[in-house]
């Protein structure tokens, strides 16, 4: 019988302690498709976040270690100048990326360091139960901004495509979003792209993917994907920003 | 016969640690350990090495736990206000049980403190520093010959461990210059089958991790790992203990201070006053025995200290409260000299107060 689906070789068989529509899973699968699909697996090493995916390393089949939080650029780093023939990744949520971890984002692009992050924004802090995250949304009521994000105090939300675009560096720089099949199978190959530079030696290539949280965003699976569409992907525009080596583009 | 060379402290622990084949080194600017990172980023391109400024400690201390992951040997050399920064890596690299070497050349604290040395440092380096239950296994040199000679045993205690070592020097020796013979090259010769560096289809993943969120998996790697620390303190304690035989007067100093301290012992025994020195060369494990033996024999001990009084308590801890414990000190970036050496134990020997 002809093999129509099944699971990427670069998940393990543990079972996902996601909540119920939490597109983490999609993600996940995303990028153990890539690593499949460039035949990277028994050569990858991958950096897990501290957040709701603090325990990828339980779910990706490569070789894995945990980070602290905002850390995993700078542990990639570290990885990736000690086995620069390694495929190493990390995946990371907007607090720990955009927030505690700036700072070893930023530089970790402006060195154009031969890695792949997989940057995850739901616009909250999951794990911890709903808080203000630096991509929540102006007016967006949390658990630490239970009025709403008042911009006047609480500052604007941070748009990581759009800054890290503007440094001469990094490779590739671009935001999907799964809230629908069209979005996910662009992401896919998006997601696939940013591993094939790696593997090309091409430099940082990262991907915001616009992701959901129905338990914190107080919705249901269905509605918290609808919101995707209709408050997040407005301020948080679809689309490649910087693809330095990529065809068509006269840099 | 092994050459003699005219080096820095800071230079001395840069080409020593080379020679045991650490050949990745992250850092950030920060006096008086300067000369150390200047030394990495000269020569590491040269040999294939790695030296990289980072954006911050916490960035270095951080780097340096990815490459300790892949089993290579690594490290990070600061200075304390900067070390303070490295704390979070360094609870991650102990937790995560990987071997690297952090380099603390001690600078006046607390704050931003002062660029003159210190050893005020001792709590941080010896009690934790980071959060949770740990240690590093510390080292502290009191020559340039031992910047040298102690980074090698570092790497390879670090390696036989699994654990972060320290090297926990100060500004004086950062900074002063001396003839030392380098150690030959040496590399790892512990086997890491736990490293990440690709499954290759070959075997179960690897995880390098400090997560265990059942509470009877992490009592129980908290109580294995403490099992491991005390096989440690009963088996690489080091001292060097200096006309101790018939002392009267012991002082306990390590580093600048054990130096002034030989000196003093010198001039007081001159004066006829028994006095001893016993340096710890690790003051963790602190070498606790030899001070326990001390304490059936001499009078008093004199913890000797650039700082208000950090080591003086494990001196106490030590010699179990038998015999009085005074504290000879500096602080701030100063050094005692000799002289205040002598008088203060004269002052002890007269049964004055200090």
């Amino acid at each position: 019988m002809a093999i129509v689906f099944e699971k990427p070789k670069a998940l393990t068989d543990a079972e996902l302690h996601y909540c119920p529509g939490c597109t983490h899973g999609i993600i996940h699968r995303l990028v153990a498709e890539a690593i499949d699909a460039l035949g990277v697996e028994g050569r990858t090493i991958g950096v897990a976040p501290v957040g709701c995916a603090v325990m990828a390393y339980n779910y990706f089949a490569c070789d894995m270690v945990e980070a602290a939080h905002g850390r995993a650029p700078a542990v990639a780093t570290g990885i990736k100048r000690s086995l620069p023939d390694r495929i190493v990744f990390t995946y990371q949520g907007d607090g720990d990326l955009a927030s505690i971890g700036m700072a070893e984002t930023v530089h970790a692009a402006t060195r154009n360091e031969n890695i792949t992050v997989i940057f995850v924004n739901n616009a909250i802090y999951g794990m911890t139960g709903g808080q203000m995250a630096p991509t929540s949304l102006p007016g967006q009521v949390t658990q630490t901004s239970p009025y709403g994000r008042d911009v006047k105090t609480a500052g604007y939300p941070i748009r990581v495509c759009e800054m890290l675009s503007q440094l001469d560096a990094p490779e590739f720089i671009a935001r999907v979003a799964v809230n629908n099949v069209k979005n996910v199978k662009n992401a896919k190959k998006v997601i696939e792209k940013a591993f094939r530079n790696q593997v090309e030696g091409k430099g940082f290539s990262l991907v915001e993917v616009v992701s959901s949280c129905p338990t914190n965003w107080g919705l249901t699976p269905q509605k918290a994907l609808e919101w995707v569409e209709t408050k997040m992907i407005p301020y948080y525009p679809l689309g490649v920003y910087k693809d330095k080596s990529g065809e068509g583009n006269k840099e | 016969m092994a050459e003699k060379v005219l080096m820095k402290g800071n230079e001395a622990i840069a080409e020593a640690a080379i020679r045991a084949g650490c050949l990745h080194y992250f850092g950030y600017p920060i006096t008086p350990q300067t000369e150390l990172a200047a030394y990495m980023a000269k020569r590491m391109p040269k040999i294939g090495g790695v030296f990289l400024q980072a954006e911050s400690e916490v960035a270095a201390i951080n780097m340096v736990y990815g490459v300790a992951s892949t089993g290579k040997r690594v490290m990070t050399s600061s200075s304390s206000p900067g070390v303070s920064l490295k704390q979070e890596g360094i609870s991650y690299i102990a937790g995560a049980d990987l071997p690297a070497l952090i380099v603390n050349v001690q600078r006046g604290g607390p704050g931003l403190g002062g660029i003159q040395p210190s050893q005020s440092d001792y709590f941080q380096a010896t009690k934790g520093g980071g959060h949770g239950d740990y240690h590093l296994i510390v080292l502290t040199p009191s020559s340039v010959q031992e910047m040298a000679d102690l980074t090698a045993l570092a790497f390879d205690l670090a390696d036989k461990y699994r654990m972060p070592a320290m090297l926990l020097a100060d500004g004086t020796m950062g900074q002063m210059m001396e003839p030392v013979v380098l150690p030959g090259e040496s590399h790892a010769t512990v086997e890491k089958p736990w490293a990440v560096t690709g499954t290759e289809g070959k075997r179960k993943h690897n995880v390098v991790n400090s997560l265990y969120l059942v509470p009877d998996e992490l009592e129980k790697t908290n109580f294995e790992r403490f099992e491991r620390y005390a096989y440690i303190e009963e088996n690489e304690a080091r001292y060097e203990s200096y006309m101790m035989e018939d002392a009267e007067y012991c002082l306990v100093a390590f580093g600048i201070a054990a130096r002034v301290s030989k000196n003093a012992v010198v001039a007081l025994r001159a004066k006829g006053i028994r006095a001893g020195l016993i340096r710890p060369i690790t003051v963790w494990p602190f070498p606790k025995k030899p001070i326990a033996e001390a304490a059936g024999k001499v009078r008093v001990f004199v913890s000797v200290e650039l700082s208000m009084g950090q080591m003086i308590e494990d001196v106490r801890l030590s010699e179990n409260c038998k015999k009085p414990v005074y504290l000879c000190n500096r602080a701030g970036g100063k050094i005692p000299n000799p002289g205040e050496i002598i008088a203060c134990v004269e002052k002890i020997a007269k049964g004055g107060d200090v």
